[in-house]
Formats: C-alpha cells, sequence, structure tokens
C-alpha cells in the first residue's frame, strides 16, 4: 500500500469518526486541536483504523496509556523529562516537537496529528 | 415506567449479532407529549427519534455484553452516525438488527439497522435508518476510576428482558436462533 494510498484511508477513517470534511484532514492537522477529538473519539479510531486496515491493535499501542497517572512521568501539572522519554518509546510514531516546547500534561494529546496516525499504519504494515 | 426499550430479543449470534423488537404503544406516556394536540391541530404522536436511537443502543449494548458474559458495565459512549428516514407511530413495530463490528479490551463498536413494520400496510419491514456507536467497558476506563463491583447496567430489567427471550444469563449460550419459547 502506498503512502497516499495509507493516507487516504486515515483520512476517512477520520472524517467518519470526528465528522470533519475531507480537506480539514491535512497531516499536520492535531487530532484534538484541529478536529475536534475528544477521548472517546480516540477508542473509535483505534476501532475504525482495524477495520480499514485489517491490523489489531494492543491497547495503549497508539495512544498512552497509564501516563499521567504515574507521579513519574507527570509532576505538578508537568510531563517529566523520563515521562516524555517513556512516551517516545512507547509511541515513535508521534509528534513530540510541540510537547518538549511546553510539557505540560493538557498537551499530551497533541502529540497526535494526523501525519502520526499514518506513520502508525505505515510501521503497522510495514 | 421502566428505562426498558425492546420488548424481546429474537435472534442472536454470541459476539456478532442481536435482532431485537419493539413494539410501539399509545399506552406510552412520552407519545401523549410529542407533540401534544394544540389549538392548531390534533396530537401527532411520534416515537421520539432520541428513544428509537435508546433502543437500538440497548439491542447492541446486549450484543456486546453478552459476548464477554456481562462480566463487563457496557456504557453507551459515543453515537458516530444516526440516521433516521421517517417517523414512527404508535401501532408500529421497530426491528433492531445490531451487528459486532469491534470488541476488545476497552470497549467495543457496532453497526445497527432500524426497520419498522407499519401494520396499517400490509407487508414487509423497511428499513428507515442506522446508527453507529462506541460503546466503553466502563472499568476499563483511562482514568483509572473504580466502580462499584456489582453490574448496574445489566440489572433486573434487562435480565428479565433476556429470560424471557431465552437468552441463557449466567453462561454463554451456544450460537443458535431463540426460539420462541421463554427459558425454563
Amino acid at each position: 500500500m502506498t503512502q497516499d494510498e495509507i493516507f487516504n484511508k486515515v483520512q476517512g477513517v477520520l472524517v467518519e469518526a470526528l465528522a470533519v470534511d475531507d480537506d480539514e484532514v491535512t497531516p499536520e492537522a492535531v487530532l484534538t486541536r484541529d478536529l475536534g477529538a475528544e477521548s472517546i473519539d480516540f477508542l473509535d479510531i483505534v476501532f475504525q483504523l482495524e477495520q480499514a486496515f485489517g491490523f489489531k491493535i494492543q491497547p495503549g499501542e497508539l495512544f498512552p496509556e497509564n501516563v499521567a497517572q504515574n507521579p513519574e512521568y507527570v509532576q505538578d501539572g508537568k510531563v517529566t523529562p523520563k515521562g516524555i522519554a517513556e512516551l517516545k518509546s512507547r509511541l515513535p510514531h508521534a509528534n513530540f516537537a510541540a510537547l518538549e516546547a511546553d510539557p505540560a500534561v493538557e498537551r499530551v494529546a497533541e502529540i497526535f496529528t494526523v501525519e502520526a496516525i499514518v506513520k502508525f499504519c505505515e510501521r503497522k504494515l510495514g | 415506567m421502566r428505562w426498558i426499550w425492546v420488548d424481546r430479543v429474537v435472534e442472536l449470534e454470541t459476539g456478532a449479532r442481536l435482532v431485537a423488537v419493539k413494539n410501539v404503544s399509545l399506552a406510552e406516556d412520552h407519545l401523549h407529549d410529542h407533540f401534544a394536540a394544540s389549538e392548531s391541530g390534533p396530537a401527532e404522536a411520534i416515537m421520539p427519534a432520541s428513544l428509537i436511537l435508546e433502543g437500538m443502543a440497548q439491542s447492541a449494548g446486549i450484543l456486546v455484553g453478552h459476548a464477554e458474559r456481562f462480566k463487563e458495565k457496557v456504557i453507551l459512549a459515543k453515537v458516530t452516525r444516526f440516521e433516521l428516514e421517517r417517523d414512527v407511530t404508535p401501532g408500529c413495530t421497530i426491528r433492531y438488527t445490531a451487528t459486532l463490528d469491534q470488541i476488545g479490551a476497552s470497549g467495543a463498536s457496532t453497526s445497527g439497522v432500524i426497520e419498522v413494520l407499519d401494520h396499517a400496510r400490509a407487508g414487509e419491514f423497511e428499513r428507515i435508518g442506522r446508527a453507529q456507536l462506541v460503546f466503553s467497558h466502563l472499568d476499563q476506563n483511562l482514568a483509572g476510576t473504580a466502580y462499584p463491583e456489582h453490574n448496574f447496567v445489566f440489572g433486573e430489567t434487562f435480565k428479565d428482558l433476556l429470560r424471557n427471550s431465552g437468552v441463557e444469563w449466567e453462561s454463554r449460550p451456544a450460537d443458535r436462533p431463540l426460539d420462541s419459547s421463554p427459558a425454563p
């Protein structure tokens, strides 16, 4: 499957799951900030990606789990360097530029751009 | 009034598909308010679309719960899509067909088809809508919030519905169409 084909499938999933228009789903769009995704949408996106691509996504594989509750990873409302390193190792597809500039815990969701989802799918298919 | 918006489960394939029916009756209070008679016209009793969606969600929710032997507290988390093409009036029978698309530790996604049989018109069920729904397993929430162990989602009303539909509650029944006689 080519990168364009993967992008088109991801775009279709996000259009359906988030009720947005095709042209809003650009590679750099952030799922939460730009496309209005809320926490439950992430579960929907996982299910729809599994259906669209025919692979299985394990809990925590695409989106992080048990990070915000861990005091080693989050202190005073900020993700610690150890936390960022842990997220990076768990989620190599995500985009950490914004989080590294401002590690506020509420910005963790911003590591998920459309491009990050496409990269994740490429790795799964590769 | 009991918050149960299906009358009977008529088909069940474990972890795959569930069909339920609901008869819409003028005895239901909500119909008299939706829409009540006014100076400009008589009452126009229509089943609210939100309650039709609730029936679809209960049908699909039972399918999801049954797939894990009702160990999980299954709650409707998201209506991804809901379309309804015509009104449903008293005297009609609604048929909900729920299909399990995906299920995992965190929850499940389902597709649903809504059909109606209008007894005033001889004929067959007519497809009038569809719904894509996402369910969450409440105890697997990402925030780590703890809930009571007792499965308050599938309470006695649901248990009675399932028993009267011939669905075994505690153990997973073999895949089979349900017969017309209640479970012993």
